[in-house]
């Protein structure tokens, strides 16, 4: 009778949280005036539904991979010996501060930065003689909407993998090098393997972070071709008039991510278990 | 020729703190060699320069006439069992000491012949496939050593590879190192603080102390003929005696206005201070009746400590603070509250300079004296 | 220290400050002249009504936030730890849920769901967004707080309360609370660090926050969002150099990612 104490928490969680879920699960298979239909969720295999997600997809995916390669170097690289201490405690202070710094403000220092008025555009074809849209870049572009999703992507990184690399033990690459091994031969036969589950589930990590994201794209581009737009223009705008396609939409973002965490709890376990 | 040098080793590190001072010893082939000291001494710091983890400042490394100060770790062909965790997580038992091998491209056959071989010399044929989480400490360190010794390395290194584990495995494992060590007959450097441990499974003993050896010997040379007040102190329990020599001649000292008798006090000119140490096995216990032994001190048993085989009994009087290590029988005799007379011995005290240094030992976890 | 080491930070480095730069070069820019160098865009900031009033919403709402927060997450949690740890695991597992139910697809349930409930709750931002708020702050209060538990001895401090004859309301405020303020206080900032910077649900159910100000501007003026940009990462900044000086203390830190995204 003990859990009777947690009943206003639980209640408030079934009012915020998951009973709105379930409507949302639910208004996916609605009708318009009343009944249930697959159309909605059939819809979303259409043109130009499949494409937002694809482009969600791809854009979530190149982000996380190039997120994590490079924040899994910068991370290492702030934290191997030979490195000062402090450099540590700046990056990570850095990357807390950055990794909460999404949304709109990132989006107006993008522009303000690679905007075709920006300060590095302007500097690099005045000063250097590049132009950057010449050469087909467009900060609207999903290149340049990935381009700031690094910027909490990266942070994100190095934040989730420091623990793990702090776990990689002085005394296996002592080990190592007296069998003989060299620096690369260490990262591939033991380095890398005992990180790989935490890199797998911080990328993983990574890619839910950017296919939920929306504020950020927004600010860029209002008309991007991702599936988080499409359900926001839905409600800000007038593009659709069937609010159960909006919420298809929004199960569709759920099935997705579903999918992620079902990958991402194991991993996550087997991590735990060589940080022993 | 000594097989593995150790020149002149000087290593000083940030803010002072001078680890090596000096450091100069020799190993033959196939000798086994512990550094013995308190935390801090330097004994890790110097195996650490052995293995090529650290170069020092001043001096030379010679393995086999070659200078080796400035080669790198991966090439000194040295085989280190550390303290904890050097094994790799995400291989077996088997994958961990078949690395030494696969890096030197051997053939498969000829590694799993070897990993089996070793697996059975450290008494593990049959764990080979278990991953280190799933071994005890023991066991992780027979894997560490098997890994260690597949690469026919020249020199064997171990960095206190007991202190992690329980007492008795601790035992158990250490007479398993020096049987293999025998067997294999490597050349082999131990650290340890634990002073028993060096005196059991060595052929010599360096004890260091804040970054220089104090003495290097035999074990039981090491014991019963301490060179200075350190030593003493750090192996074994002593018993201590400030005296002045009152007649060279005849080996007599005065202490605490009793005159005794101690053949290497004759060594000293008159009015010399000294130290007088005297093992606690070496006395000799007596009750007080009346008769009075020669070279005795007398007072009251103050304490008993039971050891097992063997009490220690404290006893204090005037000029008198002894410990006795007496059996546990003859202790039951002699209870707390009797007075006593202890007789010590003639020739088996050793006779050392009394120096005003402090020695701190009293801080280090106590391997001087259980 | 290794070349290749310097490269990586120095990249990274370069990466995270440019934008911030160019960000305060556009913000000192004139909107006349289009260049350098004037406080004009901050003077129109401070001087300018609408902003205080976003912010003070805001900041409202993050204090209402972490109020309902505390008042609902340190009981459960307390209780749970102390009675029901087998429940433990089950709060554990809500607090992924918001990976698998992001902003964007809570709004369109919570608008579906309380659509037609009473304009005091559906049309305040303190009824509706501080609800939806006090979700989105859940896994970052509960992993705080739940560390926080976890380095007390909740059975002992409460026995040792009861034994002295306190009842619950003096043992849970006078007791518990003191002992796990650091990581109240280390959730409490990274609620405040979401709310000042949430954007998604405010939009979608048309609420007039801070962060949906500082978007009115970026649209509208070009060169003042650029001082606009720079106050709001301020206030990340100063949220997050809060929460560590607090976790200090309490010697360990936890991933953050809130929901400006």
């Amino acid at each position: 009778m003990a859990w009777i104490a947690t009943v206003p928490f639980f209640a408030y969680a079934l009012f915020f949280l998951f009973l709105p879920a379930a409507s949302v699960l639910i208004g996916a298979f609605q009708k318009e005036a009343s009944g249930y239909t697959l159309d909605n969720v059939r819809e979303l295999f259409h043109h130009p539904y499949i494409d937002a997600y694809w482009g969600s997809i791809k854009l979530s995916l190149i982000t996380a991979a190039l997120g994590g390669v490079v924040g899994l170097f910068i991370a290492y690289a702030a934290l191997r010996e030979g490195t000062p201490k402090w450099i540590r405690g700046a990056l990570t202070t850095f990357s807390g501060v950055a990794a909460n710094f999404g949304g709109i403000p990132l989006a107006f220092a993008f522009i303000a930065t690679l905007g075709p008025l920006g300060v590095l555009t302007v500097f690099l074809k005045n000063q250097l003689h590049f132009d950057l849209s010449a050469h087909g870049f467009s900060l609207f572009s999903m290149t340049g909407i990935g381009l700031a999703y690094l910027y909490f992507q990266l942070p994100l990184m190095i934040l989730v993998i420091a623990p793990a690399i702090d776990g990689v033990r002085k005394e296996w690459r002592e080990a190592s090098a007296n069998l003989g091994a060299s620096q690369l031969q260490f990262w591939r036969y033991v380095g890398i393997p005992v990180l790989m589950p935490s890199i797998l589930g911080a990328i993983i990590l990574l890619f839910g972070n950017a296919f939920a994201a929306y504020a950020t794209a927004y600010g860029i581009n209002s008309g991007a071709n991702l599936i988080t737009i499409f359900i926001g223009s839905y409600y800000s705008g007038n593009v659709l008039n069937n609010p159960h396609l909006a919420q298809a939409m929004a199960f569709g973002m759920f099935i997705v991510l579903g999918l992620m965490m079902l990958i991402y709890i194991p991993l996550q376990r087997r991590a735990a278990r060589w940080a022993k | 020729m000594a097989y593995l040098e150790l020149q002149n080793l000087q290593r000083e590190f940030a803010g002072g703190v001078r680890a090596l001072d000096g450091i100069e010893v020799q190993l033959g082939q196939g000798e086994f060699l512990s550094l013995l000291g308190p935390s801090g001494c330097g004994k890790t710091t110097a195996l650490r320069l052995v293995a090529g983890f650290d170069r020092p400042d001043e001096g030379r490394i010679v393995i086999d006439g070659k200078d080796i100060t400035n080669v790198a770790p991966s090439k000194r062909d040295m085989g280190m069992v550390f303290q904890a965790y050097s094994l790799f997580p995400n291989m077996t038992a088997a994958q961990n000491v078949e690395f030494g091998l696969k890096i030197r491209r051997k053939g498969k056959t000829e590694r799993s012949g070897r990993v089996g071989e070793l697996l059975e010399l450290v008494g593990l044929g049959h764990a080979g496939d278990r991953y280190p989480h799933q071994l005890s400490g023991g066991m992780q360190q027979r894997v560490a050593l098997a890994r260690a010794l597949a690469i026919e390395p020249r020199v064997l290194l171990l960095d206190e590879p007991l202190s992690a584990l329980d007492a008795k495995v601790r035992v158990q494992l250490r007479e398993e190192i020096r049987r293999i060590q025998l067997e294999l007959g490597i050349t082999t450097l131990y650290v340890t603080h634990d002073q028993e441990e060096a005196l059991a499974i060595s052929d010599h003993v360096a004890v260091m102390y804040r970054g220089r050896i104090e003495q290097i010997g035999p074990p039981a040379e090491m014991y019963s003929r301490p060179a200075t007040p350190f030593v003493a102190e750090f192996i074994g329990t002593m018993n201590r005696l400030e005296a002045t020599v009152a007649d060279p001649t005849s080996g007599t000292v005065e202490h605490g206005g009793v005159t005794l008798t101690v053949d290497a006090a004759r060594s000293r000119a008159k009015g010399d201070r000294i130290l007088v140490l005297i093992r606690p096995e070496t006395v000799e216990l007596a009750p007080e009746n009346g008769s009075n032994p020669a070279n005795a001190l007398s007072g009251e048993v103050i304490a008993q400590t039971f050891l097992g085989p063997v009490t220690r009994l404290k006893v204090v009087g005037p000029g008198a603070d002894l410990i006795a290590d007496v059996s546990t029988a003859k202790a039951a005799t002699l209870p707390i509250g009797m007075k006593v007379t202890a007789a010590l011995p003639v020739t088996d005290a050793r006779v050392l300079e009394l120096s005003d240094e402090a020695i701190e030992i009293a801080e280090e976890p106590g391997p001087a004296g259980r | 220290m290794a070349p290749s080491a310097v490269f990586w930070l120095l990249l990274g480095g370069l990466y995270f400050f440019i934008p911030l730069l160019t960000t305060l070069l556009f913000s000192l820019k004139s909107n006349q002249t289009g260049k350098c160098c004037t406080a004009a865009n901050y003077s129109w900031v401070i001087h300018n009504g609408e902003f205080w009033h976003t912010l003070k919403i805001s900041f409202l709402l993050a204090l209402e936030t972490i109020a309902v927060s505390l008042a609902i997450f340190v009981p459960t949690i307390y209780w749970v730890h102390l009675k029901v740890p087998k429940l433990r695991p089950v709060l554990a597992f809500l607090a992924l849920i918001p990976f698998v139910v992001p902003p964007i697809v809570m709004v369109v349930g919570l608008l579906k769901f309380y659509k037609g409930s009473p304009s005091w709750f559906y049309g305040q931002p303190w009824g509706f967004l501080a609800g939806a708020y006090v979700i989105l702050a859940f896994p970052y209060m509960f992993f705080s707080l739940d560390a926080g538990f976890r380095s007390i001895d909740v059975h002992t401090l409460t026995e040792a309360s009861q034994s002295l004859g306190a009842r619950w309301p003096t043992t849970l405020f006078k007791v518990i609370l003191p002992n796990i303020r650091a990581a109240a206080l280390a959730g409490s900032f990274l609620a405040l660090a979401i709310v000042m910077g949430e954007y998604t649900i405010a939009n979608l159910a048309a609420f007039h926050t801070f962060p949906i100000f500082i978007q009115y501007v970026n649209e509208t003026q070009g060169f003042p969002a650029g001082a606009l940009t720079l106050l709001s990462f301020g206030i990340t900044w100063a949220a997050m150099a809060s929460l560590l000086l607090v976790g200090r203390t309490r010697g360990r830190r936890a991933a953050v990612l809130t929901g400006a995204r």
